[in-house]
């Protein structure tokens, strides 16, 4: 793939961590990939399978949640959902021929603002390496 | 409830191949309540085989749209303005609906996207189990709510057999023996002798073994 290619990435992000870490990480000057862009969510137990199908639908070449720490969810197990879907998600992809890697779940802190930039370089990375979406294969030729 | 799985994806892409515009009915009874073909499942179903689609580069295009039953000729005619719309139709409930669905509209082609599996419940958030049969003439009050017609794997009406194993079916150990169950229950109540007569052979002509089932009810019926 050639190194032009700059892929899309969604982030559903939590209100209480994920987000909160995504403003600290800017406060602390800390640079991530401008291939993120940020959904914020109430809870991630507000992120549907649905919604993930319909970024890679609608032209995402990469995908993931973030969520609160496990046993720290606001809403008690809204991020343990989460992943569940992100599971079935993943499943999906597989049966439909697409990297099941293009989309993830990730768990961190309001205090991780460090750990909000890894995530986005470790994500954009990851989706570099694979390419762009199938679905976007004309896109990219 | 009428429990049901949703078919793979490659199979029901499979049966949509040569089409270009369809449309995916879910509904809200059985199917909505065991999170089968509901308003949430048409949407996941409609993005995925959008998405499997887009991929081939041969988009389909997908509507959805849930009606009330897929069981009742009365919710079946609110499609009458739109299905002609599309290549084909693909119904998210159980075997019933693309059935009806096809009665109600010969000229449309119907696909079924679940496999109708059981009739039974939901004994924890996402884990159903059979409990029906549907044989037609009930006989669970002999064996304390318990049924053997459904729920051993021999529908024996004299259990246990030798298959039984510290309270599980020998065809796995996934599946309780449920005449080892209905033992139990009976002893606990102290009427363990309720089992000593014989229970005689069942009629089957009730289930399916008696041909294609109507119900009729007289008092119902309107316009004779």
């Amino acid at each position: 793939m050639s190194d032009s290619f700059e892929p899309q990435i969604i982030a559903f992000c939590c209100k209480y961590c994920a987000y909160a870490a995504a403003d600290l990480a800017g406060s602390m000057r800390l640079s991530y990939p401008s291939n993120v862009k940020i959904t914020q969510v109430p809870c991630t137990g507000r992120v549907d399978i649905v919604h993930l199908l319909r970024a890679f639908e609608n032209g995402a070449d990469g995908v993931y949640v973030a969520g609160c720490m496990e046993g720290d969810c606001h809403f008690v197990s809204g991020n343990l959902k989460a992943r569940k879907r992100v599971e079935y998600v993943k499943k999906t992809l597989a049966e439909l021929g697409i990297e099941p890697e293009r989309v993830e779940m990730y768990n961190l802190s309001s205090a991780m603002g460090p750990r909000f930039a890894e995530i986005a370089n470790e994500m954009t990375a990851r989706i570099k390496k694979l390419g762009p979406s199938p679905l976007n294969n004309k896109k990219a030729a | 409830m009428i429990v049901a799985d949703r078919k793979s994806l490659n199979e029901i892409l499979d049966m949509v191949k040569n089409y270009n515009k369809i449309l995916v009915v879910g509904c809200k009874g059985c199917v909505t309540v065991c999170n089968v073909g509901g308003l949430k499942e048409v949407q996941v179903l409609a993005a995925s085989l959008k998405i499997g689609r887009k991929k081939e580069e041969r988009p389909l295009e997908v509507d959805e749209k849930i009606l009330e039953r897929q069981c009742d000729p009365e919710y079946i005619e609110q499609l009458k303005d739109v299905v002609d719309n599309y290549d084909a139709v693909v119904s998210m409930a159980c075997g019933v609906g693309p059935q009806f669905l096809s009665e109600a509209y010969p000229n449309q082609k119907f696909f079924p996207a679940v496999n109708t599996t059981f009739y039974g419940g939901a004994v924890s958030h996402g884990i159903w189990e059979e409990r029906c049969a549907g044989c037609g003439s009930c006989i669970i009050h002999y064996f304390d709510g318990l049924c053997p017609i459904a729920r051993c794997s021999k529908s024996l009406l004299n259990g246990t057999c030798g298959g039984s194993d510290r309270g599980k079916c020998e065809i796995s150990k996934d599946v309780d023996c449920i005449w080892d169950k209905i033992v139990k229950k009976k002893i606990a109540q102290g009427r363990l002798d309720d089992l000593l007569p014989i229970t005689p052979a069942k009629d089957w002509r009730t289930a399916r073994d008696g041909g294609p089932r109507k119900a009729r009810r007289e008092e119902l019926i309107q316009n004779g």
